[in-house]
C-alpha cells in the first residue's frame, strides 16, 4: 500500500492541520462512492438480506409474506427435481470447464509460439466468446443439433445415422457442454497474456540444459502458469454455475427433455418466476450462493498445494 | 529461396532440421485454420442459410446460394405483434442507458478508490471485489419486488437505474486497475495548478482513461445485447420486449416452423455485436487480458 502512504503524506504538506485535511479527504472518497454505495445498500445487500428472510417465508407476491421457518429448506431436501437440477448442474460445470479452459490453454500456448497472424487467430478465437451468451447462438445451437440440423446433414453423407442430440436425454446436456467449450476464447486471452509475462530466458536456459518442447511445458509454462490457470478456473465455475439463457432457449424453457438440462438456475426460475413460490425461490438462491461460496473456498484452499507464485 | 537465406534460418534455429522448419508453421497454421473454421462454421452457414428458402435449412449443409432469397426477413421482421424495429429500437434504449450509467457510476467508484484515501477504504474495496463473484439469483427475488412496488415492470428503468449505481463492480475494478497506471506526478501538477479533488478527476483521470471507458463501453454494450435473464424477467409486455425476449418468443411462437426468418432475425440480433467486436476487439483483449492477471 504504498499508493497510500504517499497520498498521506501530501495530505501533511498541506497548510491546514492532517486532522482537517483528513476529514476532507473522507468527504471527497465518500462524495464519489456515494452512487456505488446506494447501489450496494438499496440493489445488493438490502435485497440479499430480504431475501435470506423470504427464505424462511410462504410468499407468492400477492400475499403477505408468511413466516414457515425452516420448511423450505426441508422441502428442498425432498425435491426430487431440485436433486436433479442439482445432478445436471454439476455434471455441466466439472464436465464443461475443464474442458473449456484445456482447450483455451492448449490454443494460448499454440499461439505464443510466435505464429504469424496470431492477433487474427486470437480475435477468431475470441469471437464466440462474445456471440455465446446470445439468444440468437442458442436458436442456433436448437437447430445445429436437432434430428434434421446441420451436424446430422454433415454426419449422414459419411455414414453415421444421424439422431435428435437435443430430443435425446442422454445427449441434451452434452450439447449445451460443447456451446460452452465453444467460448474458450475469453481464457485463452488471459492465458495468452499470462504466458507474455513468462521471460524468455528461462526456456532458453531450459533449451541449453537440452529440454525437448514438452519438457519445456511441463517444467516450466504450466508451472508458472498456474495462477492465471487458477484466476481462470475460478471464474468460470463460477459463470458456469449461474448458467441460464442457452439451456433455458435450447429447451423451450422447460429444462427438458426430461429435466436433462434443467439447470439449477432454471429450476430456480421455474419456482420464483413460473410458479410465483418467491419463498422457496429465495431458499434456492441462498442455497445457490452457499454452493458457489464452497466451491470459491475449496478453490482457494486447494490452490495453495497446485499454484505456484514466482515471487 | 537462396541456400544463403537457408543457412541462416538454419543457424537460427540450431536443433530443427530443414525440412522440419520450413514444414512446422505451415502446418500449425493450417491447424489453427481449421480449428477456425470448424468453430465459425456454423455462424457463417445461419447468414448463409437465412438467405435460402426456408426448407433449404435442413438440407443444405453448404455454404453456396443458388438462388438468394431475402424474404425471410421480410417475413421474420413482421412476423411477431410488433415490427422488429421496435425491439432494435427498445434494445438501443437498455443499451445506451446501460452503457452511460456504467461510464458515470462506475469512474466514480473508480477514482475514489484508486486515488483518494479516505476512511474504510480497504474495507468498502474489498466489499466490491466480492459482489463481483455475487450470482444475480440471490437479489433477483427481493428486486423483483422491490421494482415490482415501484411500479418498473414492463418499463427499462430495472436494466438502467442500478447501473447508475455502479452495480457492475467488474467496471469499476477495471478502471482502479488502470487509474493505478497514470502516473500520480499528473494529478500533483493539477494540483499546484490550483484543481480540487473533482478537478482533478474531471480534468487529469478521465481523459486519460479513455481506453478504460472505450473497454467498459463496449463490453456493457454487448453483455446488454445479450443479456436474457433480466430482460426475460422485467418485460413482460410484447411492446417493451428487447431482441433477446422478442427472438425467444419467436421460438416459442413458431415453434419450429419457420425456421428461415427465425434465422434471419437471429442474424439481425448479432449484426450490432459483431460491429461492436469489429471496432473494438483492441479494447475487448486489452480488457479482459489486465483484468485477469492482478
Amino acid at each position: 500500500m504504498s499508493a497510500l502512504a504517499e497520498l498521506s503524506t501530501l495530505g501533511r504538506k498541506k497548510p491546514p492541520g492532517p486532522a482537517k485535511a483528513k476529514k476532507r479527504d473522507n468527504l471527497a472518497g465518500y462524495l464519489f462512492l456515494t452512487p456505488w454505495l446506494l447501489g450496494l445498500f438499496v440493489i445488493t445487500i438490502g435485497p440479499m438480506l430480504a431475501s435470506l428472510y423470504l427464505a424462511f417465508t410462504d410468499y407468492n407476491l400477492i400475499q403477505a409474506p408468511q413466516w414457515i421457518g425452516l420448511e423450505n429448506f426441508t422441502r428442498m431436501l425432498s425435491d426430487q427435481r431440485l436433486h436433479n437440477s442439482l445432478r445436471v448442474t454439476f455434471t455441466y460445470v466439472f464436465v464443461s470447464v475443464p474442458l473449456q479452459l484445456a482447450v483455451a490453454l492448449l490454443l494460448a500456448v499454440v499461439l505464443d509460439r510466435g505464429v504469424r497472424g496470431m492477433a487474427f487467430y486470437r480475435s477468431i478465437f475470441y469471437l464466440p466468446s462474445l456471440l455465446g451468451s446470445s439468444v440468437a447462438i442458442a436458436i442456433l445451437w436448437k437447430q445445429v443439433f436437432g434430428t434434421e440440423g446441420l451436424l446430422n446433414q454433415v454426419l449422414q453423407p459419411l455414414g453415421f445415422d444421424g439422431k435428435g442430440w437435443i430430443s435425446d436425454p442422454s445427449t441434451a446436456l452434452g450439447t449445451l457442454v460443447v456451446l460452452n467449450v465453444w467460448t474458450f476464447g475469453a481464457p485463452m486471452v488471459i492465458f495468452l497474456a499470462g504466458l507474455r509475462q513468462i521471460p524468455a530466458m528461462y526456456y532458453e536456459a531450459a533449451s541449453v540444459d537440452g529440454a525437448g518442447a514438452f519438457r519445456r511445458f511441463r517444467s516450466i509454462t504450466l508451472p508458472l502458469l498456474t495462477p492465471i490457470i487458477f484466476f481462470n478456473l475460478v471464474l468460470q465455475i463460477i459463470h458456469a454455475f449461474q448458467s441460464f439463457t442457452q439451456a433455458f432457449v435450447v429447451s423451450g424453457g422447460t429444462g427438458g427433455p426430461s429435466d436433462s438440462t434443467m439447470f439449477y438456475t432454471l429450476y430456480l426460475y421455474d419456482r420464483g418466476f413460473g410458479n410465483f413460490d418467491m419463498g422457496y425461490a429465495s431458499a434456492m438462491a441462498w442455497f445457490l450462493l452457499v454452493i458457489i461460496g464452497v466451491f470459491t473456498a475449496i478453490n482457494f484452499i486447494a490452490s495453495k498445494y497446485w499454484v505456484f507464485y514466482d515471487d | 529461396m537462396t541456400t544463403e537465406t537457408l543457412r541462416t534460418a538454419a543457424v537460427r534455429r540450431r536443433s530443427a532440421t530443414f525440412g522440419w522448419a520450413r514444414i512446422r508453421p505451415v502446418l500449425t497454421h493450417l491447424a489453427l485454420a481449421a480449428a477456425a473454421l470448424v468453430m465459425l462454421y456454423p455462424v457463417i452457414w445461419m447468414v448463409v442459410s437465412s438467405l435460402r428458402p426456408g426448407n433449404e435449412i435442413f438440407r443444405e449443409p453448404g455454404l453456396l446460394i443458388k438462388d438468394l432469397e431475402i424474404s425471410n426477413y421480410r417475413v421474420g421482421w413482421n412476423a411477431l405483434t410488433e415490427p422488429f424495429t421496435r425491439y432494435l429500437l427498445n434494445s438501443a434504449a437498455v443499451v445506451f442507458g446501460a452503457v452511460l450509467g456504467n461510464l458515470v457510476s462506475c469512474s466514480l467508484a473508480a477514482y475514489a478508490f484508486a486515488r483518494l484515501d479516505f476512511a474504510g477504504k480497504k474495507f468498502w474495496f474489498s466489499i466490491m471485489l466480492v459482489t463481483i463473484m455475487l450470482p444475480i439469483h440471490v437479489v433477483i427475488v427481493p428486486q423483483y419486488i422491490l421494482f415490482s412496488q415501484a411500479g418498473w415492470i414492463n418499463t427499462f428503468l430495472p436494466l438502467i437505474v442500478p447501473k447508475f449505481l455502479a452495480t457492475d463492480a467488474f467496471f469499476v475494478f477495471l478502471m482502479v486497475q488502470f487509474i493505478r497506471g497514470i502516473p500520480r506526478e499528473l494529478d500533483e501538477a493539477a494540483r499546484i495548478d490550483g484543481c480540487g479533488k473533482a478537478g482533478i478527476f474531471l480534468r487529469v483521470i478521465l481523459p486519460l482513461m479513455v481506453p478504460a471507458l472505450a473497454t467498459t463501453t463496449i463490453f456493457t454494450f454487448i453483455w446488454t445485447w445479450n443479456d436474457f435473464f433480466s430482460q426475460l424477467i422485467y418485460l413482460t409486455d410484447p411492446k417493451m420486449y428487447t431482441v433477446p425476449v422478442a427472438l425467444r418468443s419467436f421460438v416459442d411462437a413458431t415453434a419450429s416452423t419457420n425456421w428461415g426468418s427465425m434465422f434471419a432475425m437471429s442474424v439481425v440480433s448479432l449484426v450490432p455485436v459483431f460491429l461492436a467486436f469489429l471496432l473494438g476487439q483492441r479494447f475487448l483483449i486489452k480488457g479482459i487480458a489486465t483484468t485477469g492477471i492482478k
